[in-house]
C-alpha cells in the first residue's frame, strides 16, 4: 500500500507507516447510531484531528480508541494487529493515553501526584514492596520521578508542582492532565478537546505543547478541536464527521474546500 | 573617602583613585575566576533548581564549564573587542557565558529578556554584535525575525534545544554542543585562550549594560574591570560579605545590580549565587535557600507585605489578634531587640548556642502566652460569637509582669520572634537575611518598618548604571525610611545650586558606547558625573535625601516648586494605589491619573460585596473612587504641611481604566512611569481634569502579550478632592 510508506513533512517532521486503523466502525446506543461504518487510519508520527458539528459522534469515536466503547460493527487495527474487544485500562497498557473533555483528575491531590499516577504502567513493584519502601519500589519511585520531573518542565508547570489540583484554574488543570497522559509515555495520544474554554494565549501555549510534543517525543497524536484555526494549523491530515459519517478525510487544505465540509458547517437543510 | 562639600584637594585624590591597581593581580573576572577555582575550589558557586532539585557547581566546576565554552567560543570565530548579546533569564549558564565571553577579549551584553524585538533591534545594531547567546525558541525567534536588518551578525548559541530541531542550525548552536566543540578543541585552541585572558588588563571593558532609557533610546554604558571589581571590593568591605554568603539571583540580568550582585561581589568574595526555577516559583524558591544577602525593589516588598495582610485577614482569630498585638510591639522595639548582629553569613557554635539560648528565652513565655489567650479568646467567643474578632485583643501573659522595663521589652520579643517574628520571616523567605538592600524608588515608610521591625536589615541605596551602582547606601544602625544614606565608600559627592546631585568614583563608567555627546554631557572633564536627581543633604546627620528627577522638578504658573515624585510616592503608599502619575508644571494646579493595585483592591472589593467583572469596571467602581479620594485628601494635608511643596497638593484627580504598562510603552521595563509619552497618550484626560469636565470618555490602544493590539474605551469619572492651606512647621507643633 502506498500509504504504507514514510515521507518527510513541509516542516521536516518524519510520518512513518499506519499505527491503527479503523476498520468499518458503527457503534450504536440502542437504537441510536452514534457512528455509522466509519474508516480512517492514524501515521505514526502525525497529528491527526477528528472535527465535526456537535454530536457528530466524534467523542464516541474517540471513546472506541480509547476501548471504553465496544463498536458493534468493524475492526480496529493496531500496530497490525486487528484488537480484540478490550477494557479501557487494557488499551492503555497497549500505549493509548488520553486526556478528558471535561477534566478527569484527582481534585485532592498535587499536580506532582496527579502526573504520577500517568506512570502506573512503568511500576512493576508490589504492594508489599511499595508497603515498606525498599529495593524495587524505591528505585522505581525515583526513576519515575526523573521522568515526570521532566514532563513537569516541558509543560511549564513547576510553580503548581505541589499545589492541590482543586484548587487549580481550568486552563491549568488541562495542562496537567495533558503531563499525566504524557506520563504515560503513549505511544497514541488522544485529545479530546484541549483547548476548549480557553483564551488566545492559553491555545497558543496548548498549541505550542502540542507540537512541541509531538516533535520532541514523537508522539502520535489523535486530537478532537472546536476551533478551526487550530486545526488547520496544527493537524497533519483531519477527519471530518457529521451526524456519525465520515464527510471529509484529508490534508487540512482539501478538508477546506470540501463542499460537503462547508455544508455540514455552514448549515444546509438535511434530506 | 567621601569627601563632601568637596575640598581642595579632592583633586588628588581622585588622581590617586584612578591610578590605583588591581589587588593582586586580580585585574578580571577570568583572573577572578582562577583564583576562585583554587581558592574555594569544592565550594558551591552556583546552584539552579531544575527538574524539582537544586543542581549545583562548585567553582572548580564552574571553572571546567567556563573555559568549556571560552574554547567553544573561539572556535566559532569570536574576536577580541567582539560583543556578545546575553539575552535569557537567570540561570548559570548565562553567568558562565559572561566570564567566558572576557576570557576570548569579547564583551558581554546583557539585554532584557522581556524586551520586544524592536527594542533588541536597536541593542544589537548598536553595538554591532556578532554573536548572541539566548535561552530557548522565544528569543531566537525574536532575534531571528531581526535578523535581516542585523548585517554584522553571526552566530546565536540557545540553551534549551526544546523546539528548535525544525530550525536552519549553520547559525544555530546550541550551548552544550559549543561547549562540546570547545573541549574536543582543546589542544588547539587553549594557548590561545591563555594569552587572551592574560591580557585583560584592569581598564578592559567588562561589561556593557544598556541603560533602561526613561527618556530617549538606551544607552551602552561601558563598565571597565576597575569599575566593576572595585565597586564590588568596596561594597562588600562595607558590608562584610563573606564567602558563606547566599543570594537568590531573580532581577533581570540586564540590570546593573544583578551584575554586580551574582557576577561583581560573587566572584570578589566567592559566595554562592542561586537561581530560581522559573520566575513563577520566585517565591518558594527564596523560602528554600533563604538568603543572607537579598535585593529587592519597593515593589517586592510592597506586593509581599499586602499579601501577608490579605493573608492575616483570613487566619483564624487567636492568630490575628497575636499578630497584630506583636507587630504593634515590634514597631517600637525592633530595631533595638530584632537586628541581626552576627557579621558573618554561617553562624559559629559560640552564635549558634546563643540562638538556641534566646529562642528558649522566648519559648516559655510563648507557651503561657498562646495557652492564656486561647483561654481569654473563647469567653470572649462565648459572648461575641462570630464577631469575637472586634472585641478580642490579645495581651501580654501574667508571667511577663515579673519583669519591668527593658528586660520585659527584651522578653517581650524573644517571645514574639518565637511566635510571629520567626515563623513570618521563615514565610517570607527572609529568615536568614542578615543584609539587605532596596533602592530604585522610594520605600514607603510602613512598609520599611515592617519590614525593620521583624528584624530583617533592610537599607536602603541609591545608585546607578553609570556609578556601577553604589553612590550613597546606608550603614547598619543609621537607617531611615527617608534618606538614602552616606556616600559609598571612595564615593565623593557635591550638590549644585539647581539642588542636582553629581558624584565621582571608582565605580564611574567609561563612557557610552558610540556615543561622546550624551557622555560628555554627563561626565565632566575631571570624572563629576550628574545623576540627573536632585535632592539634598540633612545637616546634622550627613544623609542624602532625594527629591525628585532633577528634570521633573519644575515650576507652578505662580512660581512655586512642583516635585510630582513627592507626592506620586506618597499616594504610592497606599496599598491601594499602584501608580500614580502627577501633572502641574507650569500650570494653576496640580491633576493626577492613579492606579489602582488590583490585588489590594479586588481583595476588598469582595470583602465589601462589591461585584466585578474587570479591572476597568473595577477602577470605575464609585466606592473604590470615594477611597482613592480619601488616600488623595490626606496626601494633600501631608503635603500641606512642607511650605516649599505646598502647591503640588492634588485638585483634580482620575482612576485610569487600564494599567500602565511597558508593553503600551507608558512604563520602562523597569516599571518606571514614562511621564511624557502618558501625558501625551491621554491627554484627552489631562485637559478634561484641567478643563473642569464631570466625565470624559476615551478610548486607549493596549498591546497584548503576543504583540497583537486592540483598544478598550471607557467613561471615567473626573472628581475634585479638597486641598488644605499650606500650614507651617511651627504653626503644626
Amino acid at each position: 500500500m502506498s500509504t504504507q510508506e514514510s515521507y518527510v513533512t513541509e516542516d521536516g517532521r518524519t510520518i512513518g507507516p499506519t499505527v491503527m486503523e479503523m476498520k468499518n466502525i458503527t457503534l450504536r446506543f440502542g437504537g441510536v447510531k452514534a457512528i455509522t461504518d466509519i474508516s480512517f487510519d492514524i501515521r505514526e508520527g502525525e497529528i491527526r484531528a477528528i472535527i465535526g458539528p456537535n454530536g457528530a459522534g466524534k467523542s464516541s469515536m474517540l471513546n472506541v480508541i480509547s476501548g471504553f466503547y465496544v463498536p458493534q460493527e468493524g475492526e480496529v487495527w493496531y500496530k497490525g494487529k486487528k484488537r480484540p474487544p478490550m477494557k479501557p485500562y487494557q488499551v492503555a497498557q497497549q500505549g493509548i493515553a488520553r486526556t478528558f473533555q471535561n477534566i478527569a483528575l484527582f481534585e485532592g491531590m498535587s499536580v506532582l501526584d496527579n502526573v504520577m499516577t500517568g506512570r502506573i504502567r512503568q511500576m512493576k513493584s508490589g504492594v508489599f514492596s511499595q508497603a515498606i519502601w525498599k529495593g524495587r519500589a524505591e528505585k522505581e519511585e525515583v526513576e519515575n520521578r526523573e521522568f515526570v520531573e521532566k514532563i513537569i518542565d516541558f509543560l511549564e508547570i513547576q510553580a503548581i508542582r505541589k499545589t492541590p489540583v482543586g484548587r487549580l484554574p481550568y486552563g491549568l488543570k488541562k495542562r496537567v492532565e495533558l503531563a499525566r497522559a504524557l506520563a504515560a509515555e503513549p505511544s497514541i495520544l488522544l485529545l479530546d478537546e484541549p483547548m476548549a474554554g480557553m483564551n488566545v494565549e492559553e491555545k497558543e501555549d496548548m498549541s505550542r505543547f502540542i507540537l512541541d510534543m509531538n516533535d520532541e517525543f514523537g508522539t502520535t497524536i489523535t486530537l478532537i478541536e472546536h476551533d478551526m484555526g487550530v486545526v488547520m494549523d496544527l493537524s497533519d491530515r483531519v477527519v471530518v464527521m457529521d451526524y456519525g459519517k465520515k464527510i471529509g478525510d484529508g490534508t487540512p487544505n482539501e478538508v477546506r474546500n470540501n463542499q460537503e465540509v462547508i455544508d455540514a458547517y455552514l448549515g444546509v437543510a438535511h434530506d | 573617602m567621601a569627601v563632601w562639600p568637596v575640598e581642595a584637594g579632592a583633586r588628588e585624590e581622585y588622581n590617586l583613585a584612578q591610578s590605583s591597581q588591581a589587588t593582586g593581580g586580580l585585574a578580571s573576572f577570568p583572573a577572578l575566576l582562577q583564583r576562585n577555582a583554587t581558592l574555594f575550589a569544592e565550594k558551591t558557586a552556583y546552584r539552579e533548581k531544575e527538574f524539582g532539585i537544586w543542581q549545583t557547581w562548585t567553582w572548580a566546576e564552574t571553572e571546567k564549564e567556563i573555559e568549556a565554552l571560552a574554547l567553544g567560543l573561539i572556535n566559532l570565530g569570536v574576536k577580541e573587542g567582539d560583543f556578545i548579546a546575553i539575552i535569557g533569564r537567570n540561570r548559570p549558564h548565562f553567568y558562565f557565558a559572561m566570564v567566558a565571553a572576557q576570557s576570548v577579549g569579547a564583551v558581554p551584553v546583557p539585554v532584557y529578556n522581556d524586551s520586544a524585538a524592536e527594542e533588541m533591534k536597536y541593542i544589537l545594531e548598536h553595538c554591532s554584535a556578532r554573536f548572541a547567546i539566548v535561552e530557548d525558541q522565544e528569543q531566537v525567534d525574536k532575534i531571528i525575525d531581526i535578523q535581516e536588518h542585523l548585517h554584522q551578525f553571526k552566530h546565536m548559541i540557545y540553551i534549551d534545544p526544546r523546539g528548535m530541531r525544525k530550525y536552519d542550525h549553520s547559525a544555530l548552536h546550541e550551548y552544550s554542543r559549543i561547549q562540546d566543540q570547545g573541549r574536543a578543541a582543546y589542544d588547539e585552541f587553549i594557548k590561545e585562550l591563555k594569552t587572551r585572558r592574560e591580557k585583560l588588563t584592569y581598564d578592559d571593558t567588562c561589561v556593557m549594560l544598556y541603560t533602561s532609557g526613561t527618556t530617549g533610546k538606551p544607552k551602552g554604558v561601558v563598565l571597565s574591570n576597575r569599575n566593576v571589581i572595585e565597586s564590588a571590593k568596596n561594597s562588600a568591605e562595607f558590608d562584610n560579605l563573606g564567602a558563606d554568603e547566599e543570594i537568590l539571583s531573580y532581577l533581570p540580568m540586564a540590570w546593573v545590580g544583578d551584575f554586580i550582585f551574582s557576577v561583581g561581589q560573587a566572584y570578589w568574595c566567592g559566595f554562592c549565587v542561586n537561581c530560581p526555577e522559573s520566575p513563577e516559583t520566585m517565591m518558594s524558591d527564596l523560602r528554600e535557600i533563604g538568603p543572607t544577602y537579598y535585593f529587592a525593589p519597593p515593589r517586592f516588598f510592597e506586593t509581599q507585605l499586602t499579601n501577608v495582610m490579605i493573608r492575616m485577614e483570613d487566619s483564624g482569630d487567636l492568630k490575628y489578634a497575636l499578630f497584630h498585638h506583636f507587630m504593634d510591639f515590634a514597631k517600637t522595639a525592633g530595631e533595638k531587640y530584632g537586628m541581626p548582629k552576627r557579621s558573618l553569613a554561617k553562624p559559629d557554635m559560640k552564635r549558634r548556642i546563643k540562638n538556641a539560648w534566646r529562642f528558649a528565652m522566648g519559648a516559655g513565655f510563648a507557651v503561657e502566652a498562646l495557652v492564656e489567650n486561647a483561654i481569654r479568646l473563647f469567653f470572649v467567643k462565648l459572648r461575641h460569637g462570630k464577631d469575637a474578632r472586634k472585641h478580642f485583643k490579645a495581651k501580654d501573659p501574667i508571667g511577663l509582669n515579673l519583669y519591668s522595663g527593658s528586660v520585659r521589652d527584651y522578653f517581650k520579643y524573644r517571645m514574639g520572634n518565637v511566635l510571629v517574628y520567626g515563623p513570618l520571616k521563615d514565610t517570607l523567605g527572609l529568615g536568614r537575611v542578615r543584609v539587605g538592600y532596596t533602592a530604585g524608588e522610594a520605600i514607603g515608610p510602613e512598609i520599611f518598618e515592617f519590614y525593620r521591625s521583624l528584624g530583617i536589615n533592610l537599607k536602603q541605596l541609591y545608585g546607578q548604571t553609570e556609578a556601577t551602582v553604589f553612590v550613597t547606601v546606608q550603614p547598619d544602625g543609621e537607617v531611615r525610611a527617608d534618606t538614602v544614606g552616606v556616600p559609598a565608600p571612595d564615593v565623593e559627592i557635591k550638590i549644585e545650586e539647581n539642588g542636582e546631585i553629581y558624584y565621582r568614583s571608582p565605580g564611574v563608567f567609561v563612557e557610552y558606547y558610540n556615543n561622546p555627546e550624551s557622555t560628555a554631557a554627563t561626565k565632566d572633564a575631571e570624572g563629576w558625573v550628574a545623576t540627573g536627581d536632585a535632592g539634598f543633604f540633612e545637616p546634622d546627620s550627613g544623609h542624602l535625601r532625594i527629591i525628585d528627577r532633577a528634570k521633573d522638578v519644575g515650576k507652578m504658573a505662580d512660581g512655586s516648586m512642583f516635585a510630582p515624585k513627592y507626592v506620586e510616592n506618597k499616594l504610592k503608599f497606599y496599598p491601594d494605589i499602584l501608580e500614580a502619575v502627577l501633572f502641574g508644571n507650569g500650570k494653576e494646579y496640580c491633576v493626577a491619573f492613579i492606579n489602582i493595585d488590583l490585588s489590594a483592591v479586588g481583595n476588598w472589593a469582595e470583602r465589601n460585596n462589591v461585584a466585578y467583572a474587570s479591572y476597568q469596571e473595577l477602577a470605575g467602581h464609585p466606592k473604590v473612587l470615594d477611597t482613592i479620594q480619601e488616600h488623595v485628601e490626606a496626601v494633600n494635608k501631608s503635603v500641606a504641611e512642607d511650605p516649599m511643596l505646598s502647591g503640588c497638593q492634588i485638585h483634580r484627580f482620575l482612576v485610569l481604566h487600564k494599567e500602565l504598562d511597558a508593553d503600551d510603552g507608558e512604563m520602562t521595563r523597569t516599571r518606571k512611569v514614562r511621564r511624557a509619552i502618558v501625558a501625551d497618550k491621554f491627554k484627552d484626560l489631562v485637559d478634561g481634569l484641567y478643563d473642569g469636565s464631570e466625565t470624559v470618555s476615551t478610548k486607549t490602544e493596549v498591546t497584548y502579550e503576543d504583540g497583537r493590539k486592540g483598544s478598550i474605551s471607557a467613561t471615567l469619572e473626573l472628581r475634585d478632592a479638597k486641598v488644605f492651606p499650606t500650614v507651617s512647621k511651627v504653626a503644626a507643633e
